[in-house]
């Protein structure tokens, strides 16, 4: 299974509004790709078009070397001969049909024998951990089973390449986690080049190889996962991402290492930029210290909230608010002074016009 | 390669790219069943519209005693103005046009009165036997609309017309009144009672639905009960409540067996009736003059209901999953107030039918004593003196005829809504959102807003002649068949439409992706998923039909009777006891369809109405 997937300048309209704006973006074999962005930005859409679901209004879509669409060309394969799978978020399972049914739908068209279908279903199922429900309905099952079969109906024909529209975002939260580690797994098994949509970025940093951040249908960004948490191309994607969010400071280069944010001085990597910035830390980039040290500024701990794991403390420094991350429970108390330290190399600067990133 | 060759090979590819999509865009199932609906429907619905308009605009063969020097098919202005100026546009257009004015307001007015207080009644206060009224209501809309006019008719009927006394003159001894036997007062009465189970229907669902809290909200800001009601509860009915009264007003409006029976005898012509006696002249362009005038009435209202109307539909989206407000306490009145509603039900849905049988046990109409019992309307082997020597109803052919006329048209006629149903529903659904697809059902919902009566005018002139390579229909049963499944359009495509909803468009997209095409898709997956919702839609189908009148009685002849139309022309011929004998025989028929219907769904036409609504 080495298909690639190579879409050139892509626009898909609905009336005057561009879902998917020029996108052009190609995968590797093997990727777990996932198109990440807030409702709306255009990354179901897109995958859509990848399926042949909606007819893209310009631009090439290839699925290993075979061109699937093209307007220039007039070419639209129909959605079955692409060769994908596709898991949708409300599972799509047929209400009529028994899993075994549900199942065998695709290899009934592909003509495959019944010992040959007997067996997938039985792989397929056990792939998902299901055997032995082959007889049920859909409405007999859980939410949960119902989105193993719906994995388990598109293994069972054995696509090169698997979309997943927000599968897993009608479980509760239990389910979700484990359902993120079978996908994982599954992708990891069968190596299938996966385009995965969602809006839920902790699914998108656990399970992805690649991450592609999109809004009003531009990819804003496309990298690993890391790259993508820790150099955010943007200030969209440096919000989007983190939770708690990122702290986003504006202030003004008054040295060429140093940003003033609010009567702050806070040391930056050696830039060329100059004026007006937005300076991004990561809340547990911020060290915290109780009493004062070389290079810290005083704030107030405006909000201390432990959470178990980790404390958030809302640090307060006249207008300046800053969110500032601590790994299990925090000393601190509210209203206490504390002291915080920017570690120059953990900061991202944006140009405060573009809002990309200057620092690299 | 010159330059020019490269622009050319440049323009042939695009060109070549367009066709491709294009023959695409042509393949894709919708726009392919779109299109062949749209010729349908143009054929059924566009063609005999403009046939209708053209021919009032030309010369027809009865004006040419009229009009001088003229020939056959010249262009005139002859019956527009003949029809609406003078005397004569007086006499024939605008003294039917007050009059249905006046019908079709009094009886949506008095439905409205009957049918909201009886729902408000059912659904808020702790009434006994709701159960038992919500049956009752939908009995008398599932019963022919002119029955009650019929057993009206046998009760107060006059001397009037020179007939025999009613049953109301037999037992109290004096003459009733010509204002209760005849005229406005008896067709609003009886038409009201018959479509009074839209607003029953549709205020009880759209009261069911209101959320309580919305209703407690406004008792928490301290407003009287009464207030609330006023304030709160009935400006959420109103969409409830006026697409009832469009409904009831535009059926009214085209209503012919009513005024037939209680209006023409003493000359109360609506423009329903006096349709039918213009066609029946064979003054064809004169009846049209009318048609188009009623279904300009019928679309003014409709158009107001959406100004009105339209943007307050989305109230009735709200709520639904609230809770249900409390209800009121009758008290000492909860039985007395049960038993009138039930008392008052029994005498608009039960009463009639018994006094339709009862009169056709008389050997002379009018004469109640038991000496003139006879049985011979029924089983009768025909006598010269009876009936003109027509047999009884079970061993008269005429009869079986045009009960297996019924049937049959209703059969084929639930048959062919429910498929065109089925490629409606899926050429506007798939097609969402497309021009293409909107076109397509706005033109199916034209024949909703044409009165049944002159959708029937509308056929004469159009199947008279050649269509393209279709033969003129003109006296043949297809053309019932035809015009049924015309009128029914817009229910097909509600049907079609909303059992397509149910279907999520990601069921048919995983079937593509694994490979199915449109023609599997639709055999395992769409058709499967829709299939209950077109049963359900067929047997209502066959039940409108079975009882339609308005619709078919300009078409009919001789051959192609139907027991609806059968009892009409027995009617007008005198013979009321036959004409009751086969109303009640048609009744039969809706009855035991109805009871079809209710095996099949659980027991609830009322459902289906509400649906259907």
């Amino acid at each position: 299974m080495n298909t690639t997937i190579t879409i050139k300048n892509l626009t898909k309209k609905f009336g005057d509004l561009a879902a998917v704006n020029n996108v052009s973006l190609s995968i590797e074999p093997g990727t777990f790709l996932t198109l990440l962005g807030p409702s709306g930005c255009g990354k179901t859409t897109l995958l859509r078009c990848v399926a042949g679901l909606e007819e893209p209004n310009s631009g090439e879509i290839y699925i290993g070397d075979k061109l699937v669409f093209s307007s220039e060309k007039g070419i639209s394969e129909p959605s079955g001969k692409r060769d994908l799978g596709m898991v949708f978020q409300n599972y799509a399972l047929w209400p009529h049909m028994t899993v075994y049914k549900n199942m065998t739908f695709a290899l009934e068209i592909q003509k495959l024998s019944k010992e040959e279908m007997d067996k997938r279903v039985k792989e397929s199922l056990a792939e998902m951990q299901m055997t032995g429900f082959e007889d049920r309905y859909p409405r007999e099952m859980s939410g949960g089973q119902q989105q193993r079969v719906a994995l388990a109906r598109m293994l069972a024909y054995r696509p090169n390449v698997f979309l997943m529209d927000e599968p897993l975002s009608n479980l509760d939260a239990r389910l979700r986690m484990d359902m993120r580690t079978e996908l994982k797994r599954l992708h990891h098994i069968s190596g299938a080049t996966t385009i995965y949509v969602t809006h839920d970025q902790v699914e998108a940093m656990t399970m992805s190889s690649k991450i592609a951040v999109m809004k009003n249908g531009v990819i804003q960004q496309m990298d690993v996962p890391d790259k993508v948490y820790h150099f955010p191309a943007n200030l969209f994607v440096a919000d989007f991402i983190g939770n708690p969010k990122i702290n986003l400071l504006p202030g003004r280069v008054v040295e060429k290492d140093v940003v003033d944010i609010s009567g702050v001085r806070i040391p930056v990597q050696t830039f060329k930029q100059t004026g007006e910035v937005v300076l991004g830390i990561r809340p547990e980039d911020i060290s915290i210290f109780t009493s004062p040290e070389n290079n810290t500024s005083e704030f107030r701990a405006y909000s201390v909230l432990p959470s178990g794991a980790e404390t958030t403390i809302i640090a307060r420094k006249g207008d300046l608010e800053l969110t500032v991350r601590e790994m299990g429970v925090s000393k601190i108390k509210m209203d206490e002074k504390i002291w915080l330290s920017f570690k120059s190399s953990d900061i991202n600067l944006y140009d405060k016009e573009s809002g990309n990133l200057v620092t690299s | 390669m010159s330059v020019s060759a490269v622009d050319q090979r440049k323009s042939r590819q695009k060109n070549q790219a367009n066709l491709r999509k294009f023959v695409r865009w042509l393949g894709t199932p919708q726009v392919l069943l779109s299109i062949i609906m749209l010729a349908v429907m143009t054929y059924m619905v566009i063609i005999p519209l403009y046939r209708m308009l053209v021919t009032t605009f030309t010369v027809q063969e009865i004006d040419l005693r009229s009009i001088k020097d003229a020939e056959v098919g010249d262009f005139t202005w002859y019956h527009w103005i003949r029809m609406l100026t003078g005397k004569i546009g007086k006499i024939m257009t605008f003294q039917p046009l007050v009059h249905s004015l006046t019908v079709a307001l009094g009886a949506t007015g008095l439905a409205l009165v009957i049918g909201g207080l009886m729902a408000w009644m059912v659904v808020r206060t702790d009434m006994k036997g709701s159960n038992t009224i919500h049956f009752l209501a939908t009995l008398p809309y599932i019963m022919p609309s002119w029955t009650i006019a019929m057993a009206w008719e046998v009760v107060f009927k006059n001397h009037t017309t020179g007939g025999t006394p009613g049953l109301f003159e037999f037992i109290t001894g004096t003459v009733t009144p010509d204002w209760l036997a005849y005229g406005a007062l008896p067709i609003i009465v009886c038409s009201a009672l018959h479509y009074y189970t839209f607003f029953f229907l549709f205020c009880s669902a759209a009261l069911l639905s209101i959320d309580s809290s919305l209703e407690e909200a406004g008792e928490l800001a301290g407003a009287s009960r009464w207030r609330v009601m006023r304030k709160i509860t009935f400006p959420l009915i109103i969409p409830a409540l006026t697409s009832g009264f469009i409904m009831t007003f535009s059926k009214v409006m085209g209503t012919y067996g009513g005024p037939n029976v209680l209006g023409v005898p003493v000359k109360y012509y609506t423009l329903a009736t006096m349709l039918r006696s213009d066609t029946g002249l064979g003054n064809y362009g004169d009846a049209f003059v009318l048609a188009i005038v009623l279904i300009l009435f019928a679309m003014t209202t409709v158009w107001m209901n959406q100004k009105l109307v339209g943007t307050r539909k989305s109230y009735e989206t709200i709520g639904g999953r609230g809770f249900q407000a409390e209800k009121i306490k009758l008290r000492n009145w909860k039985g007395f107030l049960t038993t009138l509603v039930m008392i008052f039900q029994f005498c608009i849905g039960i009463l009639p039918i018994l006094v339709l049988l009862y009169s056709t046990f008389m050997l002379r109409s009018g004469d109640y004593s038991l000496s003139n019992f006879t049985l011979a309307y029924w089983i009768g082997k025909g006598d010269i003196k009876i009936n003109s020597g027509e047999p009884g109803i079970f061993y008269n052919p005429k009869i079986y005829m045009g009960a297996w006329n019924s049937i049959k048209l209703s059969v084929l006629t639930a048959l062919f809504t429910s498929l065109i149903g089925v490629v409606l529903g899926y050429a506007i659904v798939k097609g969402r959102g497309t021009r293409l697809s909107k076109l397509v059902e706005q033109i199916s919902f034209i024949p909703y807003v044409i009165p049944g009566i002159a959708f029937g005018a509308v056929y004469i002139s159009m199947f008279t002649k050649n269509v393209l390579f279709i033969p003129p229909l003109y006296g043949t049963f297809a053309l019932l068949v035809v015009v049924s499944v015309a009128k029914h359009l817009p229910f097909s495509a509600r049907t079609g439409v909303s059992a397509m909803l149910q279907v999520s468009k990601e069921l048919e997209e995983a079937a593509a992706l694994a490979g199915a095409n449109a023609w599997t898709r639709f055999k395992r997956i769409i058709f499967p998923l829709t299939s209950t919702g077109f049963v359900s839609g067929f047997l209502l189908n066959f039940i409108s039909t079975m009882r339609e009148l308005s619709l078919i009685i300009l078409l009919v002849t001789p051959t192609t009777q139907v027991l609806a139309s059968m009892t009409m022309r027995y009617q007008e011929n005198g013979c009321e006891q036959q004409a009751n004998a086969v109303i009640l025989v048609l009744i039969a028929l809706v009855l035991i369809g109805n009871f079809i219907i209710s095996r099949f769904r659980g027991g609830s036409l009322a459902k289906g109405l509400g649906a259907k609504a």
